[in-house]
């Protein structure tokens, strides 16, 4: 590639692989330092060293993830640069020798390594700097003789402007949608044609570049807890409508099963607009529509990070997710905070009752028990006062430290039909809602004059009814006890005692289900606080579990090879003193 | 619609053609124009302004368009011909009168209501509820189907009747559905004193079952009360129809196969421990329900035995050792859940369906034509005014569609047949005093309607039968007595609603107390009396003068008055609305604007029995 003259990293990609020469080169290359395996991609095996000392555990954790997942362990060494941006450039070639770029996409808002938000082209840079990105990406996909399409990835510093070349996909990926888009193209024809032999459809001056695109990756994960890989049943899956702006790719339906197996992505969210500004816009919209429940998923990140100034400003780099962890995530209990998040939950709350009741006397209408139309109409008959219903909620307010919250509705039925809500109990806020049942999930419902779209889905799991509402932009996940404990003796009574005691302090659990790869400790051992315990994998990823204090390791019972599920005890960690 | 001859069809187009001009004239409204006043219920009524304020005597000015609406039928946007008219001249002075002292009346009843929800007051409901209880309305509601009705009976039994308050005679009870199926619900209001049995506490309790015995209803007794109240135990205990005619019902009701289930959720003390002794299955709360003959003081006073009320009669001891229950609950919200999973394997659905001789239902029926808002400013608070009944009838019947029998014969007894909430009805209400005619009319319709299985629903509005010396020579009495024969056999399920008047006689007749009418209820506005107040007074002022007079007293103008004076106050406290439902003399006072509802309640509650055959006594000719 540096005889192409396409611009490198500083690095060590020789074949030697022994780990004495590799932590010479990394020496010579100095730290920072990017540990990455030569085959494969998506940031799997990728490991940041900051100083010599941590070379070689990350070095050989490297190389076993390599090995699992690409099925070959060779290892390369880079300098990382601290503020990069990453934009990447989609060429194509043909067998007569064309190569084209497709100008570039910015895909430097990760998190562990993987690109979640992407962008075509990217923002803020000038023209001249496009043409020689584009010119670079040409001659490297030259200097290998390429047809196909592929991806160029540029590391772009953004402290020096200088950009270098990272690696080449040869393949179609994941975000080309977002070139297809300010292009006009579609990229798997060209393929189609290429593979016929026949040359490329449009020469260089020829392809357009048209408007702003954005695609969203839409993962069930779990965010708060770094973005975990989540599993779970699709119990409600209503992705936005497609459009000519918009673009819905998935792979699933509702009642399918996100398992470990498998990349844990739902769907990619692409969206088009005439310039950035408006394409934001459109992503916004199209996040605040998206509909999943049964899971956690990243569409509520998303959606903070695309209402996020500096994104909006385009200050791109790949450190985009750290630098303002404070904003997008919720780093600190506030009390503030808490109760403004609160209003909007009752308010959300008050509107899934509302929306109850109604789809309750839809249905009522429709098939009376026993025949009983006369004893089933609305509102609900009671002499000389109102019929009065109450609803329990559970919602969790992340801003608080005993996050459970509980939210008393009480909804008498009007004459005219409407609902009179009151939240909480003592409390002397009310609403009036007119609700109209538009079928299935939707509803109408009007408050203070002001009408709005509702949509409501609900599931069951474990005696839990859980009810998602989503409304203009908000979306809130409730719980409801159904059903009760009935515990008819004192021995079941103990039992269940025993088994929901929460965990003694110390108690390490699965953060997700998973294999066990590696066992670095044995019972009895002394540990250090955030020393690494054993080794998981899940969803191809390596997780380290590291002691959660200081102390003597006890009830270790899980062995390399063994499958694990999520919230499983894996050992406790005993505090000398309280030995 | 109705089906006619071709012929008459045939004539009928032609009429109709030939009468078209003259109809356009007809049609043409009478109002000059109309205006939206406020009026002083708050309810906006439409009044129109007449050239005249003459209020036609009911249909007859407009028999003639009747006639042509028939032909009209099938051109469809023309009304049916059975529609009743709105007759009400709302810019009269006595209508806008009537207007404000309905609301009066009505702002009164809301401010007695307020107070019996409340139950025994801030400092008991909130002793109750520190015990993890229901109030015993949260406890139907609980048991309820959601989004269900619950026809509440005799709210304000006990008001003002002892020195102590007693909201709703410390007992609620009422229909409504759990999983489909209709049931009679008694639940004791501990909160008010202690849910102990005052005399009216039984009264409202044999009531109930009496109902639920006519209507075939499973019972549920939610029981949490400290028996019979003792200071007055002469007016609980003893009687025929005192406490213990609870217990003989849920036998007697049992042997019937109506379920009798109950819900201990409190405590059962004495005579209280057979109410779930007695009952089919019941169900018992840990810790707040118990259940014994006699409670830890009077074991100790009797045996010198000291106990605890649990180890004495707890759900533990009931569940597991002596099996007096059958159900362990762990809380309220458990045992009440126990409660609608015992109603649902009732599994009584499949025996009664076939039983049921009232059909006919239909399911897709109109609403009224009128606003029955206006039913709180029709109720006639002068009742020497006289109302027309239909403006009644306009507003509880489907569609305002009401077929009239014998419309022109005996015209102070309204007749005909209509529909409430789909199910066909027959309707008698009071046009005026009662003669001759009216009587025979009212025997005549009671029997077509014990003959084709129909409910009867009873207006009254009465003063009385006609009396003077032409009336009894025409044999009033005879007439009369056919009419209370008709109404007294009939087996078809009867309602009464008091609009105004429920006096004399008439109250026989139109299917008062005493003649066992499945439900009855009064608009706040009634009044009901053997006779009226100054009525009474001048019979009873000319005897005590005569018995004066013999005994050589001067009785001065003054002292008549006085005496007249007394009289008519005390007929007036005792023919109140509130003085009656206190007693139990109906089954609840009601805001009339709900009447088409509640009508629509009992019919179908009444429904839930099977069809009887009538057969009446001897027709004095």
């Amino acid at each position: 590639m540096g005889a192409a003259g396409v611009p490198l990293v500083p690095g060590y990609h020789g074949h030697e692989q022994d780990i004495d020469i590799m932590k010479s080169e990394a020496d010579k290359i100095g730290y920072p330092i990017l540990i990455k395996p030569t085959h494969g991609g998506g940031g799997k095996g990728m490991r940041i060293v900051e100083s010599p000392k941590e070379f070689v555990d990350s070095f050989l954790g490297a190389q076993r993830e390599a090995a699992a997942s690409f099925g070959v362990n060779t290892i390369l060494l880079e300098k990382y640069i601290t503020r990069p941006r990453h934009i990447e450039v989609q060429v194509f070639g043909d067998k007569q020798g064309n190569v084209v770029y497709l100008y570039e996409r910015d895909c430097s808002v990760q998190r562990r390594h993987q690109k979640i938000i992407e962008e075509a082209p990217a923002p803020d840079i000038l023209n001249d700097f496009r043409r020689r990105l584009g010119q670079a990406a040409v001659s490297a996909a030259q200097a290998v003789g390429y047809h196909n399409a592929g991806t160029v990835e540029f590391i772009v510093d953004t402290l020096s402007g200088e950009f270098y070349f990272m690696e080449m996909n040869t393949r179609l990926q994941v975000e080309h949608p977002v070139t297809e888009m300010i292009v006009g193209q579609d990229l798997v024809e060209w393929q189609i044609r290429v593979a016929n032999g026949e040359t490329l459809p449009l020469e260089q001056a020829q392809i357009p570049l048209s408007g702003h695109a954005f695609e969203a990756r839409i993962y069930a994960e779990n965010v708060p807890k770094g973005f975990l890989p989540a599993t779970g049943v699709l119990q409600y899956y209503h992705p936005i409508p497609a459009s000519a702006s918009v673009r819905v790719e998935t792979g699933v339906e509702e009642g399918d099963t996100v398992s470990m197996h498998y990349d844990p992505m739902i769907a990619k969210l692409v969206v088009w607009g005439e310039n950035r500004a408006a394409a934001l816009v459109k992503l916004k919209d199209s996040l605040s529509k998206f509909q999943v429940a049964g899971l956690p998923t990243n569409i509520e990140f998303l959606y903070k990070l695309a209402n996020h100034r500096a994104f909006a400003n385009g200050e791109l780099e790949t450190h985009f997710i750290d630098q303002f962890k404070d904003d997008l995530f919720v780093t600190q209990k506030d009390s503030a905070l808490a109760e403004v998040a609160y209003d909007a939950a009752k308010q959300s709350a008050a509107l899934v009752a509302a929306c109850i009741c109604e789809k309750e006397r839809t249905l009522l209408k429709k098939s009376p028990p026993g025949g009983l139309s006369v004893w089933y109409t609305h509102p609900p008959f009671r002499l000389n006062h109102h019929a009065t219903c109450k609803i329990e909620l559970e919602w969790e307010n992340e801003y608080r430290d005993n996050n459970s919250e509980h939210l008393t509705l009480s909804i008498s039925h009007l004459p005219n039909g409407n609902y009179l809500i009151k939240i909480g109990e003592n409390s002397s806020s009310y609403l009036e809602a007119t609700v109209t049942h538009l079928g299935d999930h939707d509803f109408r419902v009007e408050v203070d004059g002001l009408s709005k779209n509702v949509n409501l889905a609900s599931y069951l799991t474990d005696k839990t009814e859980h009810i998602h509402i989503w409304h203009g932009s908000n979306h809130h996940h409730f719980k409801q006890k159904v059903g009760l404990d009935l515990l008819d003796n004192l021995e079941t009574h103990q039992h269940r005692n025993h088994e929901s005691a929460s965990h003694p302090p110390g108690t390490v659990v699965a953060p997700m289900a998973g294999l066990v790869v590696k066992v670095l400790v044995k019972n009895g051992m002394e540990v250090e606080e955030g020393q690494p315990m054993l080794v998981m994998e899940a969803m191809k990823m390596e997780h380290v579990i590291k002691a959660p204090t200081s102390g003597v390791v006890s009830g270790l019972q899980v062995a390399p090879g063994q499958q694990i599920s999520d919230n499983s005890v894996l050992f406790n960690v005993m505090v000398r003193q309280l030995l | 619609m109705h089906s006619r001859p071709a012929n008459q069809l045939t004539t009928t187009l032609a009429h109709y053609l030939f009468c078209h001009h003259l109809l356009l004239l007809l049609r043409t409204p009478p109002h000059t124009h109309t205006v939206k006043v406020k009026s002083m219920l708050g309810f906006l009524v439409r009044r129109s302004v007449r050239s005249t304020t003459i209020s036609p005597p009911h249909r007859s000015p407009s028999s003639i368009t009747a006639a042509l609406f028939i032909n009209r039928d099938f051109t469809s946007h023309s009304p049916p011909h059975n529609v009743l008219p709105d007759t009400i001249d709302r810019s009269s002075d006595s209508f806008v009168e009537n207007c404000r002292k309905m609301e009066e009346i009505m702002a009164q009843l809301h401010s007695h209501i307020r107070q019996v929800t409340e139950g025994g007051g801030e400092e008991a409901v909130k002793r109750h509820k520190s015990r993890n209880k229901l109030l015993p309305r949260e406890r139907i509601d609980c048991l309820l189907d959601s989004s269900s009705s619950f026809l509440e009976l005799s709210q304000l039994a006990g008001h003002e009747l002892y020195e102590d308050n007693l909201p709703s005679g410390g007992i609620i009870t009422g229909i409504g559905p759990v999983h489909g199926k209709l049931c009679m619900f008694m639940a004791n209001d501990a909160t008010v004193k202690g849910g102990t049995y005052y005399p009216i506490t039984v009264k409202k309790h044999i009531r109930a079952q009496e109902i639920a015995a006519k209507c075939r209803l499973p019972c549920l007794y939610l029981v949490d009360s400290g028996g019979a109240f003792l200071p007055k135990q002469a007016d609980v205990f003893p009687d025929k129809e005192n406490f213990g005619r609870i217990f003989y019902n849920e036998a007697l009701m049992s042997s019937e196969g109506i379920p009798q289930i109950a819900l201990v959720l409190g405590s059962c003390t004495a005579g209280g421990a057979y109410i779930p002794a007695m009952a089919d299955e019941s169900v018992m709360v840990k810790g707040n329900g118990t259940i014994f003959l006699a409670g830890p003081p009077l074991v100790k006073a009797a045996t010198g035995e000291e106990v605890s009320s649990e180890d004495l009669g707890g759900a533990d001891l009931h569940c597991k050792v002596s099996g007096v229950s059958d159900y362990l609950a762990q809380d309220e919200l458990h045992a009440l859940s126990i409660g609608r999973d015992i109603v649902k394997n009732l599994h009584t659905a499949g025996n009664e369906g076939t039983r049921n001789g009232f059909q006919g239902v239909i399911s897709n029926y109109k609403e009224p034509l009128y606003d029955v808002n206006e039913l709180r400013l029709i109720a006639p608070t002068d009742l020497k005014q006289s109302f027309d009944i239909r403006s009644v009838i306009a507003r509880i019947v489907d569609g305002s569609e009401f077929d009239e029998f014998k419309q022109l014969y005996g015209t102070t007894l309204v007749t005909g047949f209509a529909r409430i909430l789909g199910q066909p009805v027959g309707i008698i209400g009071n046009n005026g005093v009662l003669f001759n005619e009216s009587a025979l009319k009212g025997a005549h319709f009671i029997e077509l309607c014990s003959q084709r299985n129909i409910p009867l629903v009873f207006l009254q509005n009465i003063t009385g039968f006609m009396v003077g010396s032409k009336s009894e020579a025409n044999g009033i009495a005879k007439s009369g007595a056919k009419m209370v024969m008709a109404v007294s056999c009939a087996k078809v399920p009867k309602i009464t609603i008091v609009v105004g008047g429920s006096f004399g006689a008439g109250n026989y007749a139109m299917c008062g107390r005493a003649y066992s009418p499945d439900f009855m209820f009064f608009w706040p506005n009634a009044k009901i009396g053997v006779m009226g107040g100054p009525q009474a007074a001048g019979v009873m002022s000319q005897i005590e003068k005569s018995k004066v007079k013999k005994e050589g007293i001067k009785w001065s103008k003054e002292d008549e008055e006085n005496y007249k004076r007394k009289f008519v106050e005390a007929y007036d406290r005792e023919s109140n609305a509130y003085y009656s439902t206190a007693r139990l003399w109906d089954d609840g006072i009601i805001d009339p604007a709900d009447t088409r509802k509640i009508l629509g309640l009992c019919i179908s509650a009444s429904r839930n029995r099977p069809t009887q055959t009538t057969k009446f006594g001897v027709f004095r000719m």
